[in-house]
């Protein structure tokens, strides 16, 4: 299974739920499989998916899942320890982990190499670090969502890319939609 | 009153809730009563580029959020600021601690020093320039504005503000 075979499996599961897409191919996927107003498309800034993510958590009570990678977790490596330091029970992140840069063409990560997400997130004080292989990633992320816990779920598949449409939505248009979501939700 | 307690009052004032920061001698004081402050949750963040994106989640989730950081920073979000802040059009006020200017002990300082302006210029981010400390009478002022406008808002405090190294 790829990224893609996730995200299409993954998405009747998240339709209402709070979720930060990360940047390229990811977010590009998910707005064809299934555009929702609860999703926020990362158009630019490779690495902040996460950051994005937990400050939402943060802010309000609604759960807010994070779908991000390997190589975008790896781009903003000190987002790990200041996840595991500033806990938010509403905040599930998913690191589909393919070992590679897929949105610029599929060039390998240290992640696919020696480095193990799981084990840095460990190290870093994380305390609910779940590793799925590609087929169980659907039920982990219910699982955690389900839970109320903070949760890091590292997602071990095959890299590869679909051909993708890019996002045309306009920026402001993408965070306002989301931020009345979140309104409604939390009112 | 205690500089650092203007400041502070005023995010409170103007309902700044989460605030993160990346530690600054200059800004030390602030930092201190960020984490003190039972109104306000303090996340210290390990990069400033990681901080406007916990400060962008914090804005859409409905809290009003601030950087404080070194004007070294300019250099490292400039992508951020722009692709993140600025295009999604988000509020963030940027209190920033302006080193390499008079009373600097560090020459490599002066390097960023002399950049720092030309390129919160060339990035159109309103920017404001306390050195003395009334200037600070102006920062309930500016937190209006920044929130009005949803944009990112520069404050540079050089070392004269803050009394010297």
């Amino acid at each position: 299974m790829i990224r893609s075979d996730i995200l299409r499996e993954l998405a009747p599961t998240i339709k209402d739920t709070l979720t930060v897409m990360n940047i390229g191919l990811p977010s590009q996927e998910m707005h064809m499989i299934d555009d929702q107003p609860s999703n926020f498309y990362m158009l630019g800034t490779m690495g902040l998916a996460s950051s994005i993510g937990l400050g939402l958590a943060l802010a309000q009570k609604e759960k807010v899942l994070v779908v991000d990678g390997d190589g975008s977790v790896l781009t903003n490596m000190g987002t790990l320890p200041t996840i595991a330091n500033n806990v938010a029970d509403n905040y599930v992140l998913l690191i589909i982990d393919n070992g590679s840069y897929g949105s610029t063409g599929d060039q390998p990560t240290y992640a696919g190499a020696k480095t193990k997400l799981e084990e840095v997130a460990k190290a870093c004080g994380c305390e609910n670090v779940v590793v799925a292989q590609a087929e169980e990633t659907v039920q982990a992320v219910k699982d955690a969502l389900a839970g109320d816990k903070m949760t890091i779920i590292v997602a071990k598949c095959e890299s590869g890319n679909i051909k993708v449409p890019v996002i045309t939505m306009d920026p402001v248009v993408i965070r306002h939609r989301f931020m009345e979501t979140i309104k409604e939700r939390n009112a | 009153m205690d500089i650092n307690d203007t400041i502070v009052d005023a995010y409170v004032r103007h309902k700044v809730e989460f605030i993160t920061t990346v530690p600054c001698k200059q800004l030390g004081g602030v930092i201190e009563k960020c984490e003190a402050h039972p109104d306000i949750y303090h996340i210290p963040s390990n990069k400033e580029d990681e901080g406007m994106g916990l400060c962008a989640g914090a804005f859409m989730g409905g809290k009003r959020s601030s950087i404080i950081m070194q004007n070294t920073a300019i250099g490292v979000t400039i992508n951020t600021l722009v692709t993140l802040t600025q295009y999604y059009r988000m509020p963030l006020p940027m209190l920033i601690s302006y080193r390499g200017e008079l009373g600097e002990p560090v020459a490599c300082q002066a390097e960023m020093a002399v950049h720092t302006k030309a390129l919160l210029a060339q990035l159109n981010i309103p920017t404001y320039h306390f050195h003395k400390q009334a200037d600070a009478d102006e920062f309930d002022k500016i937190l209006q504005y920044t929130f009005m406008c949803n944009k990112p808002v520069a404050i540079l405090t050089d070392a004269s503000f803050w009394g010297g190294y």
